[in-house]
């Protein structure tokens, strides 16, 4: 089985909202300075989808990301976890703000990359949570798709998904090679081990270019969706606390306003 | 460019009706069609769709309904709906096509933009149409609900799928009159690549979240399953259901269908009682539409407090039970 698990590198989205800046003019968040930059959570839960399928399957999992140098500690994150190798498409041609033109990128690489069986990715990126790239990256390779996803089950040239639905989930069955984005409710991601982080310290990572991977930067520098603003959401503080002498008073307390309020 | 025209909406149904996010997309397709000077169509796809479904979608504002019925099209699957409505959408060839944020809207919407060749926005919280260039704004939440960003797109059509619950349905109005079309979309069989084996419905007991009027939602801080039986007691004193944020859910302290937030469900109820949870972004844009909202947090500083109405500041273990105790007192007498 080649796997290939596309995965991005983002700010910490445990950030508490008090400690989350944004830089208006340039339309992004400012990664505040004491939380380093992480992997995209529903990422993670990929490459754990990805070592699931290895371990059962065998077979070579490569880590593709598209970012800064920086996200180079993802990769390597993601090769202490268990994967084998890792690339990095880093160029100033790749825009952020249209994200067709990263999964095209992304897909551009994967044609490089040539064989693959099955490509997994996150739900949706952690930051701009647009939920495209994985299901564009399908379209422009011309292959299918299942997303959202918490199980996944190769056999024979097929792979058998459980596609999370508001009242439950789908079985689906799709041939290979195809794309799955993967959601949390896979499970939770496994922790590097001390023998993985020093596998994955010997690793190279290679860097790609957008003129490496044969895209053309007529279409990289065509983007279709334009951010005009963005911005934190004003919320009124309007919060009623309840005083009291005791936690139990306050709890007695807090009942009957609510009975007062005729919500009880 | 001009030669794309209207809104179309593509609808959904739930048990041969028509579902509340469709009458939704009618209300904002309405709204904006009109502020253009523009027809608004919907289209439905599926096996056997009942005709009066089609007549709803009129009596909750479009001028016309195309239905795309097919034994094919019984159960969504992507390579099929999407080469539908690529079919349907080269006809029509709309100005603005929308979608709900749904299990279908947020699979098929991307697909299909792509496919066209042009740009999709899912999760739209706020559409409006820009009076100067006529593009619509598509305003969403980023970076797990912290920040808002507003696009546009500049290709056609424009894409976008729109949050539950974020949009007004018009009136019902029976006095409405539109005009219900059959398209054909000439599906190969051949061209459905992926299979529906299975669909496996999870068991519900007492209300559904989503249907609830009253939600009692546990987080980190509840520290296990054992805690999430008092809200289970509270809940079904208030008549309610029980949620939770993600880390019980990842902990597996209870079923992962518990989750409210950006991945989980959305929940709007008249009470949303939080207990033990911090309020993450990620939280909070499952179940800030809520009406009234109540925090019982040991931390003051938690953001949950930024959105309620109701706040106890203390340790649940000792709030709660006093509550529950005054709850059932009140309700007996």
């Amino acid at each position: 089985m080649n796997l290939i698990v596309c995965v991005k590198q983002i700010i910490d989205p445990e950030t508490p909202a008090a400690a989350f800046k944004i830089d208006p003019e340039a339309k992004r968040a400012i990664p505040p300075k004491d939380r380093p930059m992480v992997i995209s959570d529903y990422d993670e839960v990929a490459v754990e989808a990805a070592l699931r399928i290895k371990e059962a399957k065998g077979g070579k999992i490569t880590i593709l990301s598209l970012g800064a140098p920086s996200a180079t500690e993802v990769i390597k994150h993601c090769l202490a976890m268990g994967a084998d190798e890792g690339i990095l498409l880093s160029d100033p041609l790749f825009v952020e703000e249209d994200r067709s033109l990263t999964a095209y990128a992304l897909a551009m690489a994967i044609k490089k990359i040539g064989e693959f069986d099955l490509i997994l990715c996150g739900r949706q990126e952690g930051d701009w949570d647009a939920g495209q790239v994985g299901l564009g990256i399908a379209e422009i390779l011309g292959i299918p798709s299942a997303s959202p996803v918490k199980k996944i089950e190769v056999k024979d040239g097929t792979a058998l998904v459980e596609r999370v639905v508001s009242d439950g989930h789908e079985v689906i069955e799709i041939p290979l090679p195809a794309l799955v984005a993967v959601s949390s409710e896979l499970g939770v991601p496994r922790y590097p081990t001390m023998k993985g982080i020093m596998t994955a310290a010997k690793k190279k990572v290679s860097t790609w270019t957008a003129q490496e991977i044969g895209a053309d930067p007529d279409r990289l520098g065509a983007a279709k969706v334009r951010m005009l603003k963005l911005f934190i959401p004003v919320r009124e503080a309007r919060c009623e606390f309840v005083e009291a002498e005791t936690p139990e008073e306050a709890g007695a307390s807090l009942a009957l306003k609510l009975r007062e309020a005729k919500l009880v | 460019m001009s030669e794309y025209k209207g809104v179309l909406i593509c609808g959904e149904t739930l048990e041969d009706k028509l579902a509340v996010i469709t009458t939704e997309l009618l209300g904002i397709g309405r709204k904006l069609a009109d502020e253009l000077g523009q027809e608004l169509s919907a289209v439905l796809i599926g096996s056997e769709i009942p005709k009066e479904v089609a007549q709803e979608c009129i009596y909750f504002g479009a001028d016309k309904v195309y239905v795309i019925d097919n034994p094919l099209f019984k159960d969504y699957l992507t390579d099929s709906y999407t080469a539908a409505l690529e079919k349907l959408v080269g006809e029509v060839k709309p100005d603005i096509l929308l979608l709900g944020q749904t299990a279908m809207g947020r699979d098929l919407a991307p697909r299909l933009a792509y496919r066209l060749d042009t740009g999709v926005t899912l999760d739209c919280v706020e559409l409006a149409i820009d009076p100067d260039t006529k593009l619509m704004l598509q305003t969403k939440p980023v970076y797990g609900g912290n920040a808002h960003a507003a696009y546009v797109c500049e290709t056609k059509p424009q894409v976008a799928t729109v949050r539950a619950k974020t949009m007004s349905p018009l009136e019902r109005d029976e006095s409405r009159r539109g005009e219900v079309t059959p398209f054909d979309a000439g599906i190969e069989p051949a061209a459905i690549r992926g299979k529906l084996v299975e669909r496996v419905k999870e068991e519900v007991v007492g209300i559904k979240l989503e249907d609830a009027d009253v939600v009692v939602c546990g987080g980190r801080g509840i520290g296990g399953p054992e805690g999430f039986k008092q809200l289970e007691e509270l809940a079904q004193l208030l008549k309610g259901a029980v949620g939770a944020t993600r880390p019980p859910c990842d902990n597996e302290w209870v079923p992962a269908h518990y989750q409210i937030g950006l991945t989980g469900k959305l929940v709007a109820p008249t009470l949303y009682i939080g207990v033990a949870l911090s309020g993450s972004s990620q939280h909070l844009a499952g179940m800030s539409g809520s009406k009234n909202i109540v925090a019982i947090n040991k931390d003051p500083e938690a953001n949950i407090f930024t959105v309620a109405h109701y706040g106890v500041v203390g340790d649940y273990k000792k709030v709660l039970p006093a509550f529950i105790e005054k709850c059932k007192e009140l309700l007996a007498g």
